[in-house]
């Protein structure tokens, strides 16, 4: 009875010490100091939210930058369900997705006979990654340019500004971000 | 394996290793009771923590006393969590107004934190409101962890003392692995972690206006909430334009640092330390992946400082070392190989300086091939089981890694506190064996090795094992079983095998395409994670009340050496054939099959 009642009082205790305040005192001080990053890292666009740094959006224009397929149901970069596709590689229905994509891309780009990198016609794990891999965003150069009838060097100046790369050259990967990328392309053509 | 990817590993294993040895050295500080910098500081909040309890903490505890304040606190805890999940609906802190989860999931999410597990058969963002991820969640990933690093604790004293009838005071050892080591690396971690990206929010989800609106196809819902199903039972959908997006918030980072400290791995979203708003940058992922290691690590150093002898801490260090570091080149090798059915679509896979290139199925631009290889393998090392990328998307091969490194029993590396009580058992196992070849009574730290002790480390490695084939072997041939597997041949075999290794071994990471949110998992997977954590704490605190006991003898010709290569060798050797040969045949049937399928 004596353990029982000591487990009990433990637990209230722990409880409000590293279930309640714990997380308040780092809430409070994450929105005192950092406010922009604890609340999503939101862009503002002429005073609207128009997405985060962080989360990929949906883009199928041939105008715009595509990011990485996405397997969130029952819509593409659902940020309420975040989810992979969660296929092994020798699963078919994985071998269809992927031959859909690439079908996808050939017919918003008749003319390009270059390999197609892989994470472009690949789900990401989050179904939400932000993100593209810099030779991704090369393949897509020429296609966007044509479709904004603009010259392609702005749009590889673009892709240029807005390519980060492995931290300390080392940890990491070099990237793209997408919706910042299509954001600038838009800005373009005002 | 691209040179970047060699160099990132040793970098990653080289920081582990320097940032172990200090926390090793504080950690035996913190349970000896001697004084420290930090110590000093929160001295009073430990004396203050012991009050409200009402307990005396120099009160001292035989091992049956102990075992019973472990259990107590456990079970005290799952109807907590329970309770909290099934009237968050009618609580704070729930801006999205989620209703009370299921019963059964309830059940299954409660045991698998309080047994360090965290499977995740809940999707956060959808399910759980903030007072549930905090009140529950939270608190349990701080309270599972100090549990595993007390049990750890009185072992080590089984060790030490000798003629004594006692291994220490329970709560004592909870609230200071909680107040003194848990808390300030959290503190210190989750307030590094906002800046880099990751949320810290108590407010409701926010809408965005979307650059591009798109339609997508919506499943159709009857006035019940079910989807319609036309004749061929096909579901019906109609078109939806979709012109926002909804961004989900919470108090992730204050989670996110405990969850990857504390061995945890429950995730705050669906998709675990893969969702950006977890683990943002490289750099975040950086040091994520690091404090998965980092005090399972440490602890053994904290046990060769405890037992006066650092070679002995060292020793288990490096046999856990040995083993993980090629696995870790291994798996980020055959990723970078990528799947072979892309090579004639004209998809580019080779690795350049413009992409990562490999098998990117379920995995993150920013992570790329190295980045989740090494979170994978680490994550399976340790009991942790948290994610950043799919493990079910996995090349076969490549994925029989981290499910092999979870079969091993959760020893390299493992657990806060579990991997390394597990880790000992082993030693004592290894010693019994040598025992056996020369002919003497065996010896561990000057502990003679006798029956009780050996009978209760087989109970605990021949549970586990058990209950991994039994549980398989149950849902593989049952309808409920089966139905829950969502790729088909091997691999859904796969996905099963893998699953009831993570509950028995409590990892928690999973192959997630096996739809685990069914009565049928999320029952007999809440059991099998119980079992699964005390039927090993208790006999682990049974050695150490027995340990306590005898009296010390004194290394004498006939003595292993147990900080020596040649024992590290021996060590490794008994923890591949006892824990892993055994899973042979079924990997055979998963994973093999899988890879032989190209």
């Amino acid at each position: 009875m004596q353990t029982l009642r000591n487990a009990v009082m433990s637990l209230v205790v722990l409880t409000i010490l590293t279930g309640i305040i714990y997380p308040l005192v780092i809430t409070g001080i994450a929105q005192a100091v950092f406010p922009a990053r604890a609340n999503g890292s939101i862009i503002v666009k002429n005073g609207t939210p128009v997405g985060s740094e962080f989360i990929g959006q949906q883009f199928g224009s041939p105008k715009y930058f595509w990011g990485r397929p996405s397997a969130t149901t029952p819509y593409p970069y659902n940020g309420q369900s975040s989810s992979g596709s969660n296929m092994g590689t020798n699963n078919p229905a994985l071998m269809e997705n992927v031959q859909a994509r690439i079908a996808a891309l050939h017919a918003a780009d008749p003319g390009n006979t270059e390999k197609i990198p892989v994470d472009l016609v690949t789900a990401s794990a989050s179904g939400l990654d932000p993100e593209i891999s810099p030779a991704a965003a090369e393949y897509q150069a020429a296609r966007v340019a044509r479709a904004r009838g603009i010259d392609i060097s702005q749009v590889n100046s673009l892709i240029q500004a807005d390519t980060k790369g492995r931290l300390l050259g080392i940890f990491g990967e070099p990237r793209v971000n997408v919706l910042k990328l299509n954001l600038a392309l838009d800005e373009l053509n005002k | 394996m691209t040179a970047n990817s060699v160099f990132q590993i040793i970098i990653y294993f080289a920081v582990l290793v320097l940032l172990a040895k200090p926390l090793g050295i504080y950690m035996a500080r913190v349970y000896e009771g001697q004084s420290t910098i930090p110590g000093r500081v929160l001295a009073p909040l430990e004396r203050l923590v012991y009050k409200l309890y009402g307990i005396n903490p120099e009160e001292e505890m035989g091992w049956k006393q102990y075992a019973l304040s472990v259990v107590a606190f456990s079970i005290v805890g799952v109807l907590a969590v329970y309770l909290i999940q099934r009237i968050q609906g009618a609580l704070f802190f729930n801006p999205q107004k989620f209703p009370a989860a299921t019963p059964d999931l309830s059940f299954n999410t409660a045991v698998s934190f309080v047994t360090n597990t965290n499977w995740q058969n809940y999707g956060g963002e959808n399910t759980l409101s903030y007072l549930t991820q905090m009140a529950a969640l939270t608190v349990q990933n701080f309270a599972s962890a100090a549990t595993g690093m007390a049990v750890l604790v009185a072992l080590i004293r089984g060790f030490k003392r000798h003629s004594s009838t006692t291994i220490g005071n329970f709560w004592a050892d909870l609230s200071r692995g909680v107040v003194y080591i848990l808390m300030p690396l959290s503190v210190i971690f989750a307030l590094a972690l906002v800046p880099m990206g990751v949320v810290q929010s108590m407010g409701k989800y926010k809408t965005v206006k979307l650059t591009q609106e798109f339609t997508y196809d919506n499943p159709k819902l009857d006035a019940q909430g079910n989807p319609v199903k036309d004749t061929q039972g096909n579901p019906v959908t109609e078109k939806a334009q979709m012109k926002e997006q909804i961004l989900p918030m919470g108090p992730v980072a204050s989670q996110e640092a405990i969850k990857m400290l504390g061995t945890n791995g429950g995730g705050f979203f669906n998709v675990n330390s893969a969702h950006p708003f977890e683990n943002p940058t490289p750099l975040s992922n950086l040091l994520e992946t690091l404090a998965i290691l980092l005090i399972p690590a440490a602890l053994c150093l904290t046990f060769g400082e405890m037992v006066n002898d650092r070679r002995q801490g060292w020793a288990l260090l490096t046999a856990m070392l040995v083993v993980l570091v090629p696995l870790t080149f291994l798996c980020a090798h055959l990723e970078q190989g990528g799947n072979p059915h892309f090579a004639s679509a004209g998809i580019g896979q080779a690795a350049s300086a413009l992409q990562s290139g490999g098998n990117m199925e379920g995995k993150e631009t920013r992570f790329g091939i190295t980045g989740s290889a090494i979170w994978a393998t680490w994550t399976t090392a340790a009991s942790n089981g948290s994610v950043n990328s799919m493990h079910d998307s996995f090349t076969p091969l490549g994925g029989l890694i981290p499910m092999w490194l979870i079969q091993l029993g959760e020893v390299i590396f493992g657990g806060v506190g579990s991997g390394l009580y597990g880790m000992i058992i082993f030693a004592i196992i290894t010693v019994f064996v040598a025992g056996l070849m020369v002919g003497r009574t065996p010896e561990y730290l000057g502990k003679k090795i006798e029956m009780y002790e050996m009978k209760m480390a087989a109970f605990v490695v021949l549970i586990v094992n058990a209950l991994i084939k039994i549980g398989t072997a149950i849902a593989v041939s049952t309808k409920v079983g089966l139905a829950g597997i969502s790729n088909p041949g091997p691999h859904g075999f796969s996905e099963v095998l893998y699953a009831f290794s993570s509950f028995a071994d409590n990892n928690g990471s999973a192959f997630a395409g096996l739809n685990g949110n069914t009565p049928f998992y999320n029952i007999i997977g809440g059991i099998i994670m119980f079992i699964g954590r005390f039927w090993v704490i208790i006999p682990v605190l049974a050695i150490a009340g027995s340990l306590a006991k005898k009296k010390h003898v004194p290394a004498g010709l006939g003595t292993l050496p147990t900080h020596t290569p040649l024992f590290v060798i021996f060590l490794i050797g008994v923890i591949i054939i006892v824990g892993a040969l055994t899973f042979m045949p079924a990997l055979a049937l998963g994973p093999v099959a899988d890879y032989l399928m190209h």
